[in-house]
């Protein structure tokens, strides 16, 4: 019986008067890999910025492992240690180098022995293969070589649940592959991940289970599979369709 | 006797220099501690207490509005009224160029900290640090290195502005460059020339590399 990373209950949220995010129930089991996808605008970056709390929620409740988060900001800042994100714009602090942004947080934040921090850093550089930019600052490296370097800096947190927020649709296409490869690579190291991009192809192939939101509201949700070869709503079939070019 | 001669006579080549020294002082004393509580106050201003925000904006308003030298006088004429007791010129230019300087240096702060992009913050968050963390790490490294063009322009308004303080008898430059002159002006009608000549010329040294560097600096960062 796998354990639950994160539940949330009854979730709104509103920007204003505006509703982007209906009453929403969700769960994210440990090892589970969720691709959450829908039309733009349906509220999928918003719901991911409520998990490490980048956004205050209206109303609901979060759980984190069972236990019920209070949603202030001190008890968020000791969540985010938790709740590792990376984010759509690929930033890296411009004037550290890439070991610098990756091993501040450990550091600084977690109070890890240096020497223990720079050894895992190096490792997954290795593992991304960034191992020989180390030391180079942000302003030397191609956008999809400060992705991973923000994926690392994400993972040196040693984080329970990963967030990925449209991580590659900043980035220049032929930069694309070389970071949703690392994310492959990580679905398979039993890591609990949520994923929200608009690549089809690459949603098929590394989460277990999709979240299909439109208009702030989750439709459906089920195994990636059954998803892509039976939706079970019009309007996830209509969404798949859209993105379908094979007919053009 | 000539015109340049006035600066080997007696000691008034010596007497000049001293002027630049007390220049030279009370910029750096006020500029230091100036520069350290205008970091202060633009931190101040980006934090989410409205109240504090408003107040060291009216303070900026201030300093900025009313002519320096009108701060100068009432300083210098009112302070010792109230305090009960002499202040010296030098405390009270002191004072007063901290307190322009602060409010100065709290606007740059604060447009470099709030110019800083909101990614960075979250990157931040994301990260778990607590908002000191935020400003020691993120906001101000980040947002004081663009604004260092303007720090050093208001470094060098501050060394020209020192010539203010003659106005309330401070023995700086140009106050001992006119007593020096009126010494000499029946016996050497040139002597201003001469006199004004190397104050321009003191000025300039002292202002000319700052301004360099601002450019420098400038240039620097656009060329990344």
């Amino acid at each position: 019986m796998a354990e639950t990373i994160m539940e949330i209950k009854q979730l709104n949220k509103y920007f204003g008067t505006k509703q982007v995010l209906a009453p929403l129930d969700l769960k994210i089991e440990k090892g589970e890999v969720v691709a959450i996808l829908g039309p733009s605008g349906s509220g999928k970056s918003t719901l991911l910025r409520c998990l490490n709390g980048l956004e205050t929620i209206t109303s609901g409740e979060l759980f984190f492992k069972g236990e019920k988060l209070p949603l202030t900001d001190k008890s968020w800042q000791k969540m985010r240690t938790k709740i590792g994100m990376v984010f759509q714009s690929y930033d890296l602090f411009p004037n550290k180098t890439v070991l610098e942004n990756i091993m501040i947080g450990p550091i600084k934040v977690q109070k890890r022995a240096t020497e223990e921090v720079q050894e895992q850093a190096l490792n997954w550089l290795e593992r991304v293969g960034l191992k020989d930019r180390a030391h180079a600052y942000p302003r030397q490296l191609s956008g999809g070589q400060k992705q991973r370097v923000a994926i690392v800096r994400s993972l040196c947190m040693n984080p329970e649940l990963i967030l990925f927020d449209e991580v590659t649709a900043s980035l220049d296409p032929e930069n694309v592959r070389e970071v949703l490869e690392v994310i492959l690579e990580l679905a398979k190291t039993n890591k609990t991940l949520v994923i929200v991009t608009h690549e089809m192809a690459f949603a098929k192939q590394v989460s277990d289970r999709i979240i299909f939101m439109a208009e702030g509201k989750i439709l459906e949700q089920g195994p990636t599979k059954a998803f892509f070869e039976q939706p079970e709503t019009e309007r996830a079939a209509v969404f798949l369709r859209s993105l379908d070019f094979s007919n053009l | 006797m000539s015109g340049f001669d006035i600066f080997f006579d007696g000691n008034n080549l010596i007497r000049l220099f001293q002027g630049l020294l007390v220049v030279v002082k009370l910029s750096v004393i006020s500029l230091i501690l100036g520069l350290i509580l205008g970091v202060v106050l633009g931190i101040l201003r980006t934090t989410s207490f409205k109240v504090i925000r408003v107040v060291l904006k009216i303070y900026l308003e201030i300093f900025r509005v009313v002519p320096l030298l009108v701060l100068l006088f009432v300083f210098y004429y009112i302070v010792p009224e109230l305090l009960n007791s002499e202040v010296s010129n030098q405390v009270v230019s002191i004072s007063v160029f901290i307190l322009w300087i602060s409010a100065e240096m709290s606007d740059l702060v604060r447009s470099g900290i709030e110019n800083v992009p909101v990614q960075q913050i979250e990157i931040g968050k994301s990260l778990g640090f607590n908002s000191w963390q935020q400003y020691y790490y993120i906001l101000l490294p980040q947002g004081v290195i663009p604004v260092i063009p303007g720090v050093i322009n208001l470094v060098t308004r501050v060394i020209k502005t020192t010539s203010l303080l003659m106005m309330i008898g401070v023995t700086e430059m140009i106050r001992v460059g006119t007593q020096i002159i009126e010494n000499y002006t029946v016996k050497v009608p040139t002597a201003s020339l001469w006199v004004y000549g190397l104050i321009f010329f003191l000025y300039f040294a002292l202002c000319y590399h700052l301004s360099k560097l601002a450019a420098y600096v400038e240039r620097r960062q656009v060329n990344g």
